[in-house]
């Protein structure tokens, strides 16, 4: 498990609009990369061009490529589906389906393309991936339950697992902490590190402690303002992006003296 | 500030800052609590003045229908009933308005919902406007226009005079499609776009995603709307009346002849007036048309209450819960 993600010159539209300009960076096997920057800066139109999740927006396009493992997921051969089921990705409100109990929610990526599963290794799979997720003592007892009753650290716990019982390579999340408090956040955090022994994983965050207590690699986006395109400014590990940074914008943005 | 002037504080000194403060706040404004006083009259009477009419036409029809309404009435037709007989019944027209509303049911249920999951989920640009423009227009039709229509449509194939029950189902499609477009589409936008991203980053197609996902979580509305749209057309009197004419038997056959329905049955009845009763031999009631038209119009309102609770036992069963 977990790839290689390859990005090379990758230019994001929103039709005509050039959200985000000419950013290249690799992403390591089973490792934790963190995006930050400002709101707008198009860290999370980035993030969501990495499963092809960008192209639901009308009009939304890129340029460039995005290579996994040397295939490149704007090939025209490759089928954005299949993209998907490689590379998960938990939003940044927790969104259970509202019809389907704990259970029904965490096989949604099987049932919902109509695989067949048998019983045992439907409810194999759901142990599973609530163990991976840190869920499944909280809710082992009540999985006919609508999972919409969960707290929301719960439920984003719940996506978690959701996503990660389609065994994707590479686990997307876009700030799946900010809707939540600070305990839900630091389960959640915990969890990341676990699960990075198994997947490659990028968060967006705002929260800069967060990235740091997390991430391995570290790239900072940036705008230059209102109707400009953001850019990669710089990209390090995180270590060395909080204590030296080479460039003075990100010394700036993390310190909190930027414009 | 709340929480300070909450909680029992001892007497401290208070700057002149805090008087006003309290005084401010035990500030009554009257002349906005009499305009609340005054708007809330208007809106209980403007209630009153709404309910009336609904209770009045409540009681009329069940007093005045209630001395017919009976198993014998429900379970016969009019055939051979003739003059002021205390007989007849409405079979006829119940088996009649479930088929034909039943026909309609199918043709427009399917038509209305693929058009609201076009406009909602894959309409862009101008044929989703001119199909949102038409769907508006259509629900303007004269329910008289969708009976011509109808008979048009037939009587370019069947000729001159022809009357099926299937002619009064596609009438009232015409009817029916436009109010099951409209509130399909709203609640399919009601549906949260976080649910069918959810549903593509687990590598859901888009069209599993709607039928699995959008049409599932709204389908509680759908039933609603799809509901009312029933009862709209359900009462529809002028277009069956050309479309599928009057009889007096009963006739289960959509494909082949004239049916009864219960408003064209009301609407004959009524129009049959008094019967003159000169024999005084036979057991003869002058009124009786009346009588049937009044029992028939309580059991179309039974029939649409019954639908109506059956509809929220439905969407109940398939609202999306919390715990």
């Amino acid at each position: 498990m977990a790839q290689r993600i390859d990005v090379k010159d990758l230019n994001i539209f929103y039709s005509d609009f050039l959200a985000v300009e000419d950013v290249s960076m690799a992403i390591e096997p089973k490792s934790v990369t963190a995006f930050i920057g400002p709101s707008g800066c198009g860290k999370s139109t980035f993030l969501r061009t990495l499963n092809r999740m960008h192209e639901v927006i009308p009009g939304a396009r890129v340029e460039g490529t995005v290579a996994m493992e040397g295939v490149d997921l704007y090939g025209d051969d490759v089928d954005p589906v299949a993209v998907r089921r490689q590379v998960g990705m938990v939003f940044q409100r927790p969104n259970p389906f509202p019809t389907m109990s704990i259970e029904e929610n965490v096989l949604a990526g099987v049932r919902l393309v109509n695989k067949k599963i048998s019983k045992s290794d439907a409810a194999d799979l759901v142990e599973e991936s609530l163990r991976h997720a840190n869920l499944w003592e909280e809710v082992k007892d009540r999985l006919a339950k609508p999972g919409s009753g969960l707290s929301g650290g719960q439920q984003q716990r719940l996506c978690i697992a959701r996503a990660i019982a389609v065994r994707p390579q590479v686990l997307l999340m876009d700030e799946p902490c900010s809707a939540l408090d600070p305990i839900s956040t630091l389960a959640i955090e915990d969890l990341i590190t676990e699960l990075k022994q198994d997947y490659t994983i990028c968060i967006v965050t705002h929260n800069m402690q967060q990235a740091a207590r997390v991430s391995d690699r570290t790239g900072f986006f940036n705008i230059a303002g209102t109707g400009k395109p953001g850019k990669l400014i710089e990209m390090d590990d995180t270590g060395v992006m909080f204590s030296s940074p080479s460039e003075q914008a990100t010394e700036d943005y993390i310190s909190g003296r930027f414009g | 500030m709340t929480a300070t002037t909450a909680s029992p504080q001892p007497a401290a000194p208070r700057s002149d800052r805090s008087d006003e403060v309290r005084k401010a706040l035990r500030t009554v404004d009257t002349g906005r609590r009499r305009k609340d006083r005054a708007m809330q009259v208007v809106v209980y009477v403007a209630f009153a003045l709404a309910v009336i009419p609904l209770i009045s036409v409540a009681w009329t029809v069940l007093s005045n229908g209630i001395e017919r309404f009976d198993w014998y009435f429900l379970t016969h037709s009019m055939r051979g009933v003739f003059g002021g007989m205390d007989a007849g019944g409405i079979y006829h027209a119940i088996v009649g308005t479930f088929e034909i509303t039943l026909g309609a049911t199918i043709i427009s249920v399917p038509i209305g919902i693929l058009t609201a999951i076009y406009l909602v989920e894959y309409g862009r640009g101008s044929l989703a406007r001119s199909v949102t423009f038409f769907v508006d227009v259509m629900t303007g039709i004269p329910s008289i226009v969708a009976g011509l229509f109808a008979y048009a449509l037939f009587a370019v194939f069947f000729g001159p005079g022809i009357s099926m029950g299937i002619m009064g189902s596609i009438a009232l499609s015409v009817l029916m499609i436009p109010v099951v477009v409209r509130s399909t589409e709203e609640m399919l936008k009601l549906v949260p776009n976080e649910l069918r991203e959810a549903s593509y980053a687990l590598g859901v197609p888009k069209w599993l995603t709607i039928v699995k996902v959008v049409l599932r979580t709204a389908t509680a509305g759908i039933v609603t709307g799809v509901m009312l749209a029933v009862a709209r057309v359900i009462g529809e009197t002028a277009p069956l009346l050309i479309t599928v004419g009057v009889i007096d038997s009963i006739n289960f056959n959509l494909f082949d002849g004239r049916m009864m329905t219960l408003p064209v049955y009301v609407y004959r009845q009524y129009s049959q007036g008094y019967v003159p009763c000169n024999d005084a031999s036979a057991v003869c009631i002058p009124e009786i048309n009346f009588d049937r038209a009044w029992a028939a119009a309580l059991t179309l309102i039974l029939i649409v209450m019954v639908l109506n609770i059956l509809a929220r036992l439905v969407s109940r069963y398939f609202s999306p819960k919390i715990r």
